[in-house]
C-alpha cells in the first residue's frame, strides 16, 4: 500500500506541496497530469531520489520518508529506462539480486523466471545498444522486478513506443501485475493509457492530487477510495 | 516561379564558393602540419636516426620520458577520476571558483608553471618535503612538472565523460540496492572506461611534450633530468641539428600513435573539449 500525506517536495525552483493520495495493496494506480505538473517529482520522492521537505510517505505500512532508496523495496523504471550500457540483459536482471547478496543459484533461477515472464529468453546476452524500444522497456521492467519489490514505480513507460509495441506492453504490464500482484504507480499524461491499465486514476492538477477514481468509480457507482480526494475525471 | 530543378541548381551553385573557401582554409592548415612533419622526415636519414637512438644520453632521455610519462599519466587518472566525478555530480559553495582553478594549468604559460613549482619548493613546506625526498633538479621534479599540467587535461576529460553519463543510471542503481559507492564502481565507472582511456592517453601525450616547466624546475642536466624535449633543446644548443631532428621525429611518431589511439577509442568529443582552455 502507498500512502502519501501532506507531501512537499522542492526541486530547484519547482515545488509541489500538500500532496495526499493512497493506493491500496495490489492495485495498479495511474498518476496523470500535464507535462511539468510534478508527476515525476512525486515518483522520485516515493523512490527516495528527491528529498522530502514535509509530509510522510508510507509504503506497505512502513514510514519510508527518511529512508534511503535502497531501503524502500521499490522497483523503479524511469522514462528513459536508464539501462546500463556495459551490461548484458542477463546482467541487468541479475544486478539487484547480486547487490542484495542472493545466492548464485537463486539469482540464476530468478533471471530465468524473469526472462520467461518478459519474453527475454533470446536476448539475454545482448547489450542495450542491440535492443529495440519495447525490448529495452522489458529489460528495465525485469531489472526493477528482480528482487520482488512490494511497489513498482513506472515513469511514462509507454511514451516512446510505437502503437504495436505499446499494445504489446499494455498486455505485458497487465499480465505482470496480475502474476506478481505488485502495487504499481504508473505516471503518464495519456488518458487512454490510464483508462486501459488503471485500477485507480489519480490526477495531479494545480499542484494537488485532485482525483481518485477507480475502475468502479469510472462508471460512478462507487465512492472514492481515498476520503481526501474528489472525482473530477468524469465531471 | 522557377521550376524545382532549376531552383536546386541555383542553390548548389551558390554553395560552391562557400564550401571551396572552407576547404581552402582547412587545407592550408592541414598542409602546414604535413609540411612540417615531411620537412623533419626529409631532413634526417635512417642512419642519423639510428645514431641518435644509439647515443647513451638520448637512450637515457627516452627511458626517462617513457617512465615519467607513464607515472604521470597514472597519477593524473588517479586524481582526474574522483575530481571529474565530484565536479560533474555535486553542487557545493565555490564550485565555479574550483572549476576555474582546475583550468589554470591549461591556460598558464608552461614556464610560469615551472617557476611557480620552483618557488613552491623554496617555501618552508617545500623545504620540509625536500628534506624527506629531494625534488628540485631531481627525477621527482620531472614527474611533478609533467603532472602539474597533464593532470588538468585528464580532469577536464573525465569531467566531460561523467557529464555525458546520465545521472539517472546512478539513481536507478540506488533503488536497486546500491550505495553511492557501489553505484559509482559498478555502474558509472564501467561506462566511463573510454573516457578514462582517453584521459590516460591525453595525459601521457601532454607529459611527453612538456618542456618549459621541466627546464625551470628540473634543469637540463644530461643523463639526470633529461627527457626528450630537453634532448632536442640540448642538441640544438650544441649545434647538432641532425640529432635534434631525429629525436623530434621520435616524438612526432609517439604523438601520432597516441592520437590514433584516442581516435580509435572514439572519444573525439571529450578530446576536443578537453584541449580547449
Amino acid at each position: 500500500m502507498i500512502r502519501v500525506e501532506a507531501l512537499s517536495v522542492r526541486s530547484g525552483a519547482f515545488q509541489i506541496s500538500g500532496i495526499n493520495f493512497e493506493v491500496m495493496s495490489g492495485q495498479y494506480a495511474v498518476l496523470m497530469g500535464r507535462t511539468g505538473s510534478g508527476k515525476t517529482t512525486i515518483l522520485e520522492a516515493l523512490c527516495g531520489l528527491k528529498p522530502v521537505a514535509a509530509g510522510t510517505i508510507t509504503l506497505m505500512g512502513r514510514d519510508v520518508t527518511r529512508l534511503k532508496p535502497a531501503e524502500r523495496c521499490i522497483g523503479y523504471v524511469p522514462q528513459d529506462r536508464a539501462l546500463f550500457q556495459t551490461m548484458t540483459v542477463r546482467e541487468h536482471l541479475a544486478f539487484a539480486p547480486s547487490i542484495r547478496r542472493w545466492p548464485q543459484g537463486a539469482i540464476a533461477e530468478r533471471v530465468a523466471e524473469l526472462a520467461q515472464l518478459l519474453a527475454l529468453e533470446n536476448l539475454l546476452e545482448r547489450r542495450p545498444a542491440g535492443l529495440s524500444g519495447g525490448e529495452a522497456q522489458r529489460v528495465a521492467l525485469g531489472r526493477a522486478l528482480a528482487t520482488r519489490p512490494s511497489i513498482l514505480c513506472l515513469d511514462e513507460p509507454l511514451s516512446a513506443l510505437d502503437d504495436d509495441t505499446r499494445a504489446e506492453m499494455y498486455a505485458l504490464l497487465e499480465s505482470v501485475q496480475k502474476r506478481t500482484g505488485v502495487t504499481t504507480l504508473h505516471v503518464t499524461h495519456n488518458l487512454s493509457e490510464a483508462e486501459r491499465l488503471a485500477d485507480v486514476i489519480l490526477v495531479l492538477k494545480n499542484g494537488q492530487v485532485q482525483c481518485g477514481s477507480s475502475r468502479w468509480e469510472r462508471d460512478k457507482s462507487k465512492p472514492p477510495l481515498h476520503p481526501k480526494t474528489t472525482n473530477p475525471v468524469h465531471e | 516561379m522557377a521550376p524545382a530543378g532549376k531552383k536546386q541548381e541555383t542553390s548548389s551553385r551558390s554553395d560552391a564558393p562557400f564550401v571551396l573557401a572552407l576547404a581552402v582554409i582547412a587545407g592550408l592548415y592541414v598542409g602546414l602540419i604535413i609540411a612540417m612533419v615531411v620537412a623533419d622526415a626529409v631532413f634526417t636519414t635512417p642512419r642519423s636516426l639510428w645514431r641518435a637512438l644509439a647515443s647513451p644520453e638520448i637512450n637515457y632521455a627516452i627511458k626517462l620520458s617513457l617512465i615519467s610519462c607513464s607515472i604521470t599519466a597514472i597519477l593524473s587518472l588517479w586524481v582526474a577520476v574522483p575530481t571529474g566525478y565530484l565536479m560533474s555530480r555535486y553542487r557545493f559553495p565555490g564550485k565555479g571558483v574550483i572549476d576555474a582553478i582546475l583550468d589554470i594549468p591549461i591556460v598558464l604559460p608552461p614556464l610560469i608553471v615551472g617557476l611557480s613549482l620552483l618557488i613552491l619548493f623554496q617555501t618552508p613546506l617545500g623545504r620540509a618535503i625536500q628534506q624527506v625526498i629531494p625534488v628540485t633538479y631531481a627525477i621527482p621534479s620531472v614527474i611533478l612538472a609533467q603532472f602539474a599540467v597533464a593532470c588538468a587535461f585528464a580532469v577536464r576529460t573525465m569531467n566531460v565523460t561523467f557529464d555525458q553519463i546520465p545521472t539517472r543510471n546512478e539513481q536507478v542503481a540506488l533503488t536497486l540496492g546500491c550505495t553511492r559507492r557501489q553505484a559509482f564502481w559498478l555502474v558509472v565507472l564501467p561506462e566511463a572506461r573510454r573516457g578514462m582511456l582517453t584521459a590516460l592517453t591525453l595525459a601521457w601525450a601532454r607529459a611527453l611534450g612538456e618542456f618549459g616547466p621541466i627546464l625551470i624546475f628540473s634543469g637540463a642536466t644530461r643523463g639526470r633530468t633529461e627527457v626528450l624535449p630537453t634532448t632536442v633543446f640540448l642538441e640544438l644548443s650544441i649545434g647538432n641539428l641532425e640529432a635534434a631532428v631525429a629525436v623530434s621525429l621520435l616524438m612526432i611518431l609517439a604523438a601520432v600513435a597516441v592520437l590514433l589511439l584516442v581516435r580509435l577509442l572514439g572519444a573525439e568529443a571529450a578530446f576536443g573539449k578537453a584541449v580547449k582552455p
